[in-house]
């Protein structure tokens, strides 16, 4: 719903002291609306940086962004407009519940933004259905539920703000597999009904391999590789190089090339790998 | 040999608790062995592993560590220098400003000697690979470096057996390489009983042994390979196998080989 252009953004951090340090330097790319992007990179890559620059919370100390056309950080009003339009959701966002009852908390944003107490309870409701939270637990003390309730809660406080581009920071640190795969459910299910923009960074390379359209890699605040998952794990070599993971599929691939079987093409899924095994002869 | 860790027949359940989390579990560990427990949330795999120091008592069946019930409140404290824990959260655990200071800060509170503190200390943290650290302050480490000077304040207790409750779930790749790297070595080389709880199936490729834990019972337990080929019941569990075992399974060869190296090997091996 909304698109992002990056021009030439430098952050130095701590600029003109002895502990000064560039985290990110010359960066320029668009992301198109509606674009589904996982970030990659290691910890001190830049990424983070990169994201909190996307809805105005740090200033760059070079260049420009815009969503949708205008310079989010061009005055007071830019920068506080940005806020509602670019969610962010931080890593375990679940530290940062602190309202009485699951309303209140998933009310927060959108309360902040002006709107009615109509509009707002709409919003609370359909927050909760993308994530999955039952209504029965709306007047609960947040406090009390598991992990990955909290963590559903926590980003169903970001959508309700309807936010045109949605960023999460690594949304499934620390959840167990089937906390994965709800999250990474809910995040596809509202990128699908609400045509937003999406931006994860993730460490884990199957999920991004296998959900997202567009891979950006980070190498030291520098972008080291950008395109379609397809064509990032067609060089599985360079993100070894960067000493990345590669998904399980494609090590297991670039292995069976090294015994010298004709394994072709870009392989980061299960059934891509099962399917050039069988193109050989294996299956 | 005897096991260092034995449950007999434990089940648990919360005192205002109205679901058993533990049903029944009979468990014996081998001293010197690196045993991994894995299951999905709710399993009761940190539940059981909190049985192991007496932070939890069973309410029915008996844990013992070597001849010492958990149950006898006279041998806590021996029970809890024997079983040393590191926790998931790195930050809940370090207590103060330098390195060093926070690896001490155990056999301090055990009365040991200053010249064998000073001792105890260094070892410790050679043996994680953060002496040259000693003096930081551990706010400004690493998720992974934290993790690594948790494990040496407890390793300065010298205890038997480490257990570790979801060591890296707060960790960056990186962060959590180190800490699986570190905890074999201890094995291995040390000889240290480890037994780690974890989610990530491919922290448990490495251990002797994969206990799977669901809805408070062993499901299943054997080398890791022999747990990862009954790729069903891993499925029905919610958990993942590793693609090595995966492809294999598919293509009906033995999957006694976690290694993608091997398993590459033997691919090529049936097409030849």
């Amino acid at each position: 719903m909304s698109e992002i252009r990056v021009e030439a953004l430098t952050h130095v951090y701590s600029a003109g002291t002895p502990f000064e340090k560039t985290a990110i330097e010359n960066i320029s790319l668009s992301i198109p609306s509606g674009q589904f992007v996982g970030l990659l990179g290691h910890t001190g890559s830049g990424k983070s940086t990169f994201i909190q620059h996307l809805n105005a919370l740090l200033k760059p100390s070079s260049g420009t962004v815009y969503v949708d056309g205008e310079d989010i950080n061009k005055d007071k009003k830019s920068r506080r407009a940005v806020k509602n339009k670019v969610g962010l959701v931080f890593q375990y966002p679940e530290y940062q519940l602190f309202e009485e009852t699951v309303f209140a908390d998933i009310a927060f944003g959108p309360k902040n933004m002006g709107l009615g107490k109509e509009e707002i309870e709409q919003r609370v409701r359909e927050a909760c259905g993308f994530v999955g939270v039952e209504e029965e637990l709306l007047q609960r003390s947040p406090l009390e539920l598991s992990g990955g309730q909290k963590r559903r809660i926590a980003i169903a406080g970001v959508i309700a703000m309807r936010p045109g581009v949605l960023i999460l920071d690594e949304p499934t640190a620390g959840l167990d597999p089937a906390g994965c795969r709800q999250i990474m459910d809910n995040i596809c299910r509202y990128r699908r009904e609400s045509g937003a923009t999406v931006i994860i960074v993730s460490h884990n390379m199957d999920d991004a391999a296998r959900l997202t359209e567009r891979l950006i890699v980070f190498n030291h605040g520098a972008v080291a590789m950008d395109g379609t998952p397809e064509q990032i794990f067609a060089q599985p070599e360079r993100l070894v190089e960067i000493g990345l993971n590669v998904p399980q599929s494609t090590a297991l691939a670039m292995a069976l090339r090294e015994k010298g079987l004709p394994i072709a093409g870009s392989i980061y899924t299960h059934a891509q790998l099962m399917q050039a095994l069988k193109g050989v002869g294996a299956c | 040999m005897d096991p260092i860790i034995r449950f007999e027949n434990v089940h648990f359940t919360y005192p205002e608790g109205e679901r058993e989390i533990l049903c029944g579990v009979d468990l014996s560990i081998a001293p010197g062995s690196f045993v991994a427990v894995l299951g999905h949330n709710g399993s009761g795999k940190s539940t059981l592993a909190k049985h192991m120091n007496a932070i939890l008592l069973p309410s029915s069946g008996k844990v013992f560590v070597r001849e010492l019930d958990t149950a006898d409140e006279t041998k806590l404290l021996d029970i809890r220098r024997r079983v040393g824990m590191v926790f998931q959260n790195p930050d809940n655990q370090i207590v103060a400003n330098v390195v060093e200071d926070d690896v001490a800060f155990a056999p301090e509170n055990l009365g040991v000697p200053s010249e064998e503190i000073r001792q105890r200390v260094d070892a410790a943290l050679r043996q994680v690979g953060m002496y040259e650290f000693r003096m930081h302050a551990p706010h400004l480490l690493s998720g992974g470096q934290k993790q690594r000077v948790a494990i040496a304040g407890v390793l300065a207790m010298e205890p038997e057996v480490l257990v570790l409750d979801e060591p890296t779930a707060m960790l960056d790749p990186q962060g959590r390489l180190e800490v699986i790297q570190t905890v074999t070595r201890l094995c291995r080389e040390k000889g240290m009983t480890v037994v780690l709880i974890t989610h990530h199936m491919e922290e448990c490729i490495g251990a002797d042994r994969l206990v799977v834990m669901s809805n408070g019972a062993i499901v299943a337990d054997g080398s890791p390979a022999e747990v990862f080929s009954q790729v069903e019941l891993m499925e029905r569990e919610g958990l993942d196998v590793p693609e090595t075992t995966r492809v294999l399974h598919e293509l009906g060869l033995p999957t006694e080989t976690l290694d993608t190296e091997s398993c590459a090997a033997l691919i090529a091996e049936k097409l030849r």
